[in-house]
């Protein structure tokens, strides 16, 4: 079922390792790096607004 | 009249925002298992392309990369035409949020065009009609990116931003036949990806990829909406019961 | 109902006769940018006559982008454009006069001294003919494309370079088929049928690209 003879040959990619990993791997860190970055902006966003929600209630009870 | 309701109930960020949030794992979850069906069929059952060798392998992710750049565009033209007939809130947040993605299935389309290309035809870059069309799309994203991030105020952002997609999707096919007119003429190296010979299980590879590609590019965008919407609405009640919600959870 | 656009017109070209030098600089920024290529290619006639006619609309490309940041910006600043946007003409047909201006302001100056930087670059006779026809006949599509993307960014910091960004991808049908006109004119295959593809893209352009600014417009005055 599976095409390969070893693991070796598998990372080997017929000589064509280095293209064939190059487009996997840039595509995985993409892949990786964006969710991260929406997750983190996210995460600062709501941290900013419940800051200005926060000063908005001081400023009402004062 | 009661669909109308709902739809109009749908689409108000109050209501979407949570039903995003749930329909985000599903989307990953999806991603992920189309994504280990895709990588386990074209990466270790499908054999060797006999003209290509294993090189042939990156096809795997430059042809759902190529195909989502694209359809994103349309998707993002869509809501533009909603937001614009219908001055509805979401759709420009839902073309905001996939801009990024879509600008990103650009660059990786390019990126493994060129890692492609060197070890078929012996350089980076050609200029294909196809390539080209995909690097002038990639301008497009650009373009877009940086319109909306120029304009302060969010709703003529949208608009704006709207009315230069609409104009691009009219123009992306006028441009895709007089790159290829151009290429034709001046006799280029043109990209054979050799369908016809292409078995099955590497269509099949090809197939569940773009479709994790796919579900993926849901998954991002929803969950980008979701802090628009956060941002755009902080004044609204749903959000400041959000954000006391989330505070207590933490 | 045409007069608007008659009116605009008058109204556009009587402004810009004022400012001449604008004008002018456009035209000299052509012609240095042309003649820069080729002291930075060499003086090989015959790659310069290759690389004339994509050096010269590439040129003409810029050119005409020079002065699309002013087209809307300063009706704006006066008034003009919010009472034109009241007025009972649809601002559509304003905008189409407004385009037909900047045309004969910027490109079509291109077009007359274009066959004169063509024999820089030693283009034959009936190469340089299809030079002036093909400038002449795209330009007004630049200034149509052009207009969609001042509306846009208009009133916006940095706006000039957003501008380019937003307009230089959609220029390039009308990049490759000026280009090509001339192409296939030197190599002897004839240029007509790249003439008529502009010569329908300069129509639809100006057909519906005013529109599409006027709706950017709205959107900007609001």
């Amino acid at each position: 079922m599976i095409y390969w003879n070893s693991f070796a040959d598998f990372i080997a990619m017929g000589g064509y390792g280095f293209y064939v990993w190059g487009s996997f791997g840039v595509t995985a860190l993409v892949m990786l790096i964006e969710p991260i970055v929406v997750g983190r902006s996210r995460k600062t966003t709501i941290a900013r607004l419940k800051r200005q929600l926060r000063a908005e209630s001081r400023s009402k009870e004062a | 009249m009661n669909d109308r309701f709902n739809l109009y109930r749908f689409a108000s960020p109050a209501t979407f925002y949570p039903l995003a949030g749930k329909m985000i794992p599903w989307f990953v979850a999806l991603a992920v298992l189309f994504g280990i069906a895709g990588l386990y069929i074209g990466m270790l059952v499908a054999p060797t392309d006999f003209q290509q060798g294993e090189g042939y392998r990156i096809i795997f992710i430059h042809v759902p990369t190529s195909w989502l750049s694209m359809f994103i565009y349309l998707v993002m033209a869509f809501w533009a035409a909603i937001g614009l007939a219908f001055n509805t809130r979401l759709s420009g947040m839902m073309a905001r949020a996939l801009a990024p993605t879509g600008a990103l299935m650009a660059f990786l389309s390019l990126w493994t065009g060129a890692l492609w290309g060197k070890p078929m035809w012996g350089t980076w870059w050609v200029w294909d009609a196809r390539l080209t069309s995909e690097l002038i799309l990639l301008f497009l994203y650009i373009g877009y990116l940086a319109l909306v991030a120029a304009i302060d105020d969010p709703r003529r952002a949208d608009k704006a931003g709207g009315i230069l997609l609409l104009v691009g999707v009219v123009n992306v096919p006028i441009i895709y036949f007089s790159v290829k007119w151009w290429n034709t003429l001046h006799q280029g190296s043109s990209v054979n990806f050799a369908k016809s010979s292409m078995a099955e299980v590497m269509l099949w590879g090809m197939l569940l990829m773009a479709l994790s590609f796919w579900m993926y590019s849901i998954a991002v965008a929803l969950a980008r909406v979701r802090t628009l919407m956060l941002e755009r609405e902080r004044n609204t009640d749903w959000v400041r019961a959000e954000l006391t919600r989330t505070g207590e959870m933490q | 109902m045409f007069d608007i656009v008659f009116t605009v017109i008058a109204r556009d070209l009587k402004l810009a006769m004022r400012r001449q030098a604008d004008i002018v600089s456009a035209l000299f920024f052509f012609i240095i940018v042309v003649s820069l290529f080729p002291l930075g290619i060499g003086p090989e006639l015959d790659l310069l006559r290759q690389l004339a006619p994509g050096v010269l609309w590439v040129a003409a490309l810029l050119a005409t982008m020079l002065s699309l940041p002013r087209l809307f910006a300063d009706d704006l600043r006066d008034g003009t454009l919010e009472q034109l946007a009241l007025s009972p003409h649809p601002l559509g047909l304003v905008v189409t006069g407004k385009v037909i201006a900047h045309w004969l302001v910027s490109g079509l100056p291109l077009a007359l001294i274009a066959p004169v930087l063509g024999i820089q670059f030693d283009l034959a006779g009936d190469a340089l003919f299809v030079l002036t026809a093909a400038i002449l006949l795209g330009t007004p599509a630049l200034s149509g494309i052009g207009a969609i993307g001042a509306a846009l960014t208009l009133g916006l910091r940095g706006g000039g370079v957003l501008l380019s960004l937003l307009v230089l991808p959609l220029y390039i049908p009308v990049l490759i088929f000026g280009a090509g006109a001339v192409d296939a004119t030197v190599s002897g295959l004839g240029g007509e049928g790249h003439l008529s593809l502009l010569a329908a893209m300069t129509i639809a352009a100006i057909g519906f690209a005013p529109w599409a600014s006027a709706a950017a417009l709205k959107i900007a005055l609001e």
